[in-house]
């Protein structure tokens, strides 16, 4: 088997006093999605930002399987290098599309964005690359030129993940991607990311606390609560057989139509 | 008692001096970075040149000969009322001659006469942070400058291509230097970006932003753009009409009513010269005649 793309190792993260996400382990090995499920305060979003460098945690390791040196534990890495893994093999999708959109920048910038971060100097290639990732996100080429606040919401989500994937990713953290869309928008985002996620051969975490989510897009599941991880296993295997009560709980409050 | 013996040499007292010089000492020894300083209130208003007044305060010395030009031209108010600050608290000669200078003060561009070696040009800055625009967060652009992450520079150019068809920054063009820091040249016009690999010191003071910034003589000064965008110094397609000259930044002047309009030289100095030179350009004999 594979080695891991990303190996986390007895996660803490405290909030002076208060427990933000303790004792997290697990693997996530390449073109494998993870679905982190939970109520609201269960330390989801904060085990993400761990993982994504945005919150330093107090104990633990997670190891990153980079191109050139293997596995690297991030969070003891320089700034420089994590800098640059976040803007080259990571991409982080925000809830609000607002937190990981320049507003002020047209849809063409703020996907060239990242290209030119590493080093692209060529406009007609830079602007090609945009409309083709605009493109892919269903996003006609005619609105290159148009800010993200000229966009609806649904859009600005594309546009989101079209900036994030447009350098090629290996591993892709989601917040809550669906969260303020409605259904129907909903619906196809989610089937544009499926296929993006097959095709691309992307790893990825994504945390919701839509269990519809999970059941489309993620491969494994882990559930927590309280900050601490109280059930994983296979998606399907999760959802439809929970041994854990706040699990069985959790599954048995979807709202059936 | 004189008037200019009520003031300390230059109006600053000595220890506000001193940091000044440490501050500019460590700007030249890392070109393009931003050195904080802890700036002073100025006799004039922010906006005025409180940066540049306190850097120029700083470098001078009672034998030196100080010209101050704003917007090119030595005769204009904020010229004027910072020449007459220094020639009372400092007591210093001035002159309106590049070339007769050993310190220039200067609001938006770089003299015509290329500087020689010993000189001292001194900038006014207004914002010192050539990323302000595109991200706001003084935190995070102190990071990118820290770790040298420029692509987002490139994107305030992007956007003027994808809006314009063009580079239509005019003016604080974006420069790298020495192929580390981004800095951005004061507002002087992107014609002038070329000068800045000069012989002479070049000194930029913010005095709203408590920022120095330095570039040594003949620091490589590279202006940014795109391999099919190719930096393109603009200048208006005229020669000047007073003295004739195709090489210099014109203004261009509405002369009356009825859409007509004049090129003249933004350098008044240089332009003076070249007349009592005896160049002569489309409307000189008019004005020569008045």
């Amino acid at each position: 088997m594979s080695t891991p793309l990303l190996q986390v190792r007895d996660l803490h993260k405290f909030y002076g006093d208060r427990l933000g996400c303790g004792d997290v382990n697990f693997d996530l090995y390449p073109g494998e999605v993870l679905g982190i499920v939970g109520e609201s305060g269960s330390g989801k979003s904060t085990l993400l930002n761990c993982l994504a460098g945005h919150l330093a945690p107090e104990r633990g390791q997670v190891l990153f399987d980079t191109r050139d040196q293997g596995l690297v534990d991030t969070l003891t890495m320089s700034e420089p290098r994590r800098r640059l893994l976040a803007r080259t093999d990571w991409a982080f999708v925000h809830q609000h599309a607002r937190d990981g959109l320049r507003m002020n920048v047209s849809a063409g910038g703020n996907v060239g964005e990242r290209l030119m971060a590493v080093g692209d100097r060529h406009y007609g290639n830079i602007r090609a690359q945009a409309i083709d990732w605009l493109d892919r996100v269903e996003i006609t080429a005619d609105r290159v030129d148009d800010r993200p606040s000229a966009f609806s919401g649904g859009m600005q989500q594309r546009l989101q993940i079209a900036r994030n994937l447009v350098t090629g990713p290996r591993l892709v953290f989601m917040d809550e991607p669906t969260g303020g869309l409605d259904v129907s928008v909903q619906a196809r985002l989610l089937d544009l990311l499926r296929g993006l996620v097959r095709e691309m051969g992307l790893s990825a975490i994504i945390v919701t606390h839509d269990l519809a989510v999970v059941r489309l897009l993620a491969d494994r599941l882990m559930v927590m609560k309280s900050g601490h991880v109280v059930e994983s296993g296979l998606t399907d295997q999760v959802l439809d057989d929970p041994q854990h009560a706040y699990t069985q709980l959790l599954v048995s409050s979807v709202l059936q139509v | 008692m004189t008037q200019s013996g009520q003031y300390n040499f230059a109006y600053l007292d000595e220890q506000t001096k001193r940091m000044i010089r440490r501050a500019l000492l460590k700007g030249l020894a890392i070109p393009g970075y931003q050195v904080p300083f802890a700036s002073r209130e100025m006799p004039m208003p922010y906006g005025w040149g409180t940066g540049g007044v306190q850097v120029t305060a700083a470098c001078l010395v009672p034998e030196d000969c100080l010209k101050v030009i704003d917007q090119g031209a030595d005769d204009t108010t904020n010229a004027v009322s910072i020449r007459k600050f220094f020639q009372r608290t400092a007591g210093v000669d001035v002159t309106e001659q590049t070339t007769a200078s050993t310190v220039i003060q200067t609001r938006h561009r770089i003299p015509e006469t290329p500087l020689r070696e010993g000189q001292i040009l001194v900038y006014q800055v207004p914002i010192p942070e050539p990323l302000r625009f595109i991200e706001p967060r003084e935190t995070e652009t102190r990071k990118m400058h820290a770790l040298a992450e420029y692509g987002l520079m490139h994107v305030k150019l992007y956007e003027d291509i994808a809006r314009h068809g063009a580079i239509s920054t005019a003016y604080a063009y974006p420069v790298s230097v020495e192929g580390r820091y981004v800095m951005d040249p004061s507002p002087i016009p992107k014609f002038d970006n070329p000068k800045m690999e000069m012989a002479g010191i070049q000194l930029f003071g913010a005095g709203r932003e408590q920022r120095i910034y330095a570039l040594p003589p003949y620091t490589r000064v590279v202006s940014l753009d795109f391999e099919d965008y190719p930096f393109d110094p603009m200048r208006a397609e005229h020669p000047c009409d007073m003295c004739g000259a195709e090489d210099t930044y014109l203004d261009e002047v509405i002369i009356d009513d009825a859409g007509g309009r004049m090129f003249v030289c933004s350098d008044t100095d240089h332009c003076t010269a070249r007349r009592a030179a005896g160049h002569r350009g489309r409307l000189a004999a008019t004005e020569d005649a008045a």
